[in-house]
């Protein structure tokens, strides 16, 4: 990470209500109204095509090979609800609120790419949402909250997973998990930004350092992986990260964890703005080239802050809400190119014509998503 | 000075002691005011006008674009695009958009009503804000699209100008592909560096998605006075250049040599110009470490008076048959020779280059030079063949180095309710 600071203006008097109807994934026992989906590497077959509007629970078992990640996506691709990071042969389970009738989609996205194997889920019955502006926008803060939260649990999951092959010393494994665990961290990082220290013990990169600054986190295990082979603290710096990790979710999973719904906005500019500062120029994962993963999760995470602010923006700007829609289908086509299995080829096989086409899909992107504040805030 | 060439170096002298600031202009026009196009601010030329001053406005509107020859400004930057979106519709939205700016900046204004901090608070600033309370400043933009935008991407392939071909390789060039080429450039000159920079820069804010910042080039000293009423200024050779420059003044041989007649090829491009850009990196410290004599033998004239080393006085006429014994007085591969007109069989060209410094190459020596820029009726017929005789023999290749290069066509001048680029969308 490069520290940045994008502060936001806050609203005035926006009252954010947190809603009772909040998505969350727990491991519980199935009742009959459950809907199952049963994922492979292939399929995602799930046992109803429609519902009531209110909470629908699903039950996700992962058949295949390949870690899998379930989504509800509203009209625009606004994640009503998604739980992260199924592993083959486990079940998980998501209890989604949708408020409004209309026409949903299911995604199941095998290898954690792309759009997903997709059907239509169909809700009907009276709305529950809230039609007023304050409604909408905590709302929205509703649905980004349960997005960082759902990340910060795959991110602990994967973490666990990546620190075990450290200390167990499989370098290769360790290797493959790296990027991985990282991604849920890049997509929503400016929120690990707001809890003081937290993003510096996590994310500091070598370049970063401070004269005698201790150097933990992810970059430090990074090079002890790539370049220098494991160290004598290798294990505690491992850890240690944990810990870390564990403090964040205890942050985003506290009773008290609002987001301002002008904030969200700026965590979407300020994803993108760490594209074009240090992903762009493979500042990130100088050691590991894993930079195109951490590009990929800057760019869904600041999508899915922007979807959650969708309704909003389609109600009051139509017409950006289009483009950015459209920005975003340019950027991901972009890097579909340099996927390579479940991840992407390093970053020091993109040459710099290459680089170059995706940074000027960033601004334009980026140029749409700086109006978003505005609209939120009714300027 | 007077005006011969239609309305586009008429100039509105403003208080001099304030020069005619944003700020100032703001106040008098009234908050979101269009500008009723230049008229409104900018009074016709009569033959009395007094000179150019620091904070004039330059008009925006003419038969000709401004920037070609207006009395050379101080500073240059210059942008080159590449124009990144398929659709003919946003291209042309961004060039009409583009164009709103550009009379407004020249004007002296932000370049969007009270864009700097009119917005409010939860939107990025429509104006970056750095010439709030500057003066206009003589600010010129002009515009010039280049061969690549003439493929199938927008259906310009049949209104390309024969005389936009892509220039030839010329001996000894090492041109950087970052540096060279662009679908669209605008050069931006003011005799302040930060109003032509803030221009640039919003101007390429709002392209964003549409086209892209292929290469750009900051300049400071021009190195060509373009009017009888400039000093002729000195380049980083440390000589007087553009002495036989064409001026301003000399209205017959800039129709001859600089505007593109109506008959000569496109219609769109009658009144338009062609600008060569060169980027020319010279090897200072070489050239530094040269004895006077051998400088004034390269180049051909004296450091002191600029005046050719067959003559005394800077604007003598050079006299290339002079001999001194059996050698003629101006080498035969000087400078001044092989660009001269009667050498080259009496082709001129309107230059209006500027200094270079950009840091260090990492071997302790500056990254300096000339931003050459010539305007020319036809490129094909002036500058080639020029620079064909040049490359061959210049015996100041020794010391340059042509790093980028660029060729654009520049439309004519705008009417009332035009915009940039209308002549490529009819």
């Amino acid at each position: 990470m490069k520290t940045m600071r994008r502060s936001t203006f806050a609203l005035a008097s926006v009252a954010v209500l947190p809603l009772a109807l909040a998505g969350c994934t727990e491991k519980s026992t199935a009742s009959t109204d459950d809907i199952t989906v049963t994922a492979s590497d292939e399929t995602c077959d799930v046992s109803a095509d429609s519902g009531t509007t209110g909470n629908s629970t699903f039950q996700v078992t992962n058949n295949g090979s390949k870690v899998t990640e379930f989504y509800v996506y509203a009209e625009g691709d606004r994640a009503m609800g998604e739980v992260e990071n199924i592993g083959p042969g486990l079940t998980r389970q998501l209890i989604v609120s949708l408020p409004e009738a209309g026409t949903y989609q299911l995604a199941c996205k095998p290898g954690m790419v792309g759009n997903g194997i997709r059907q239509e889920f169909t809700v009907t019955g009276d709305s529950m949402s809230a039609s007023d502006e304050s409604g909408q926008l905590a709302e929205a803060a509703d649905g980004y909250r349960r997005y960082i939260r759902s990340q910060v649990v795959a991110l602990q999951d994967t973490t666990q997973q990546f620190v075990d092959a450290v200390k167990s010393g499989n370098i290769e494994q360790a290797k493959a998990l790296f990027p991985v665990s990282r991604t849920y961290y890049e997509r929503i990082e400016p929120e690990a930004e707001s809890f003081g220290e937290l993003d510096p013990k996590l994310d500091l990169r070598e370049a970063d350092l401070e004269p005698g600054q201790e150097w933990t986190g992810f970059h430090r295990l990074e090079k002890d992986l790539w370049v220098t082979g494991p160290q004598p603290d290798t294990n505690a710096i491992a850890d240690q990260l944990v810990v870390d990790v564990q403090y964040l979710a205890d942050q985003v999973n506290a009773e008290d964890y609002t987001i301002d719904p002008t904030k969200i906005a700026g965590d979407a500019q300020g994803l993108l703005d760490e594209i074009s500062t240090s992903k762009i120029t493979g500042e990130e994962d100088i050691f590991s080239h894993t930079d195109l993963w951490d590009f990929q999760a800057n760019v869904d995470g600041s999508q899915a802050a922007v979807a959650a602010l969708q309704p909003i923006i389609e109600e009051r700007n139509p017409e950006l809400a289009a483009n950015i829609t459209q920005r975003f289908a340019d950027l991901d086509a972009e890097l579909a190119q340099y996927r390579q299995g479940d991840g992407f080829v390093f970053y020091d096989t993109v040459n710099e014509q290459q680089r170059q086409e995706l940074s000027r899909k960033i601004d334009a992107l980026s140029a749409d998503v700086s109006q978003v504040q505005g609209v939120v805030a009714g300027a | 000075m007077t005006d011969p060439t239609g309305s586009t170096d008429t100039t509105t002298t403003v208080d001099e002691r304030k020069g005619m600031s944003r700020r100032r202009l703001f106040g008098a026009v009234g908050a979101g005011a269009a500008l009723a196009g230049a008229g409104a601010l900018v009074g016709r030329a009569t033959a009395a006008e007094p000179p150019l001053t620091h904070g004039d406005v330059v008009a925006f509107r003419g038969e000709h674009q401004a920037g070609v020859v207006t009395p050379a400004q101080d500073r240059m930057h210059f942008v080159a695009f590449d124009v990144t979106t398929k659709s003919r519709e946003e291209l042309e939205a961004l060039l009409k958009k583009w164009t709103v700016m550009a009379e407004r900046m020249t004007a002296g204004e932000q370049a969007t009503p009270d864009g700097a901090i009119g917005d409010g608070l939860y939107v990025p600033p429509s104006d970056t804000g750095e010439a709030l309370g500057l003066a206009a400043s003589q600010l010129t933009l002009t515009i010039g699209f280049g061969p690549s935008l003439f493929d199938d991407r927008f259906g310009f392939a049949s209104k390309k100008p024969a005389a936009l071909e892509e220039l030839p390789h010329f001996r000894a060039d090492n041109l950087d592909p970052a540096r060279s080429g662009g679908d669209i450039a605008i050069q931006a000159c003011a005799n302040d560096p930060q109003v032509a920079v803030h221009a640039i820069r919003n101007l390429a804010r709002v392209a964003f998605g549409t086209a892209s910042v292929r290469w750009s080039q900051l300049g400071f000293g021009r190195t060509s006075s373009t009017s009888t009423t400039q000093d002729t200024p000195r380049n980083l050779f440390g000589f007087k250049d553009g002495t036989n420059n064409i001026k301003a003044e000399e209205t017959d041989v800039v129709d001859e040599n600089v505007w593109v007649a109506s008959g000569d090829d496109q219609a769109w491009m009658g009144g338009g110009t062609y600008l060569v850009a060169r980027r020319i990196r010279m090897l200072i410290e070489q050239w530094d470490r040269t004895v006077l004599g051998e400088q004034e033998r390269v180049i051909g004239r004296s450091k002191g008076s600029g005046a050719p080393l067959s003559g005394k006085a800077e604007f003598d006429e050079l006299d290339l048959d002079s001999k001194k014994g059996h050698d003629p007085v101006i080498d035969v591969d000087a400078h001044v020779r092989l660009a001269s007109a009667q050498e080259l069989g009496g082709i001129q060209i309107l230059r209006r280059g500027y200094n270079f410094t950009d840091g260090s190459d990492g071997f302790g020596h500056l990254d300096a030079g000339l931003f050459f820029i010539a305007y020319c009726r036809n490129p094909q017929e002036q500058f080639v063949p020029m620079q064909l005789n040049l490359s061959r023999s210049d015996a100041m290749n020794e010391y340059i180095q042509h790093v980028g290069s660029a060729l654009f066509a520049c439309p004519p001048g705008l009417a009332e309710g035009q915009h940039w680029g209308q002549g490529l969308f009819t």
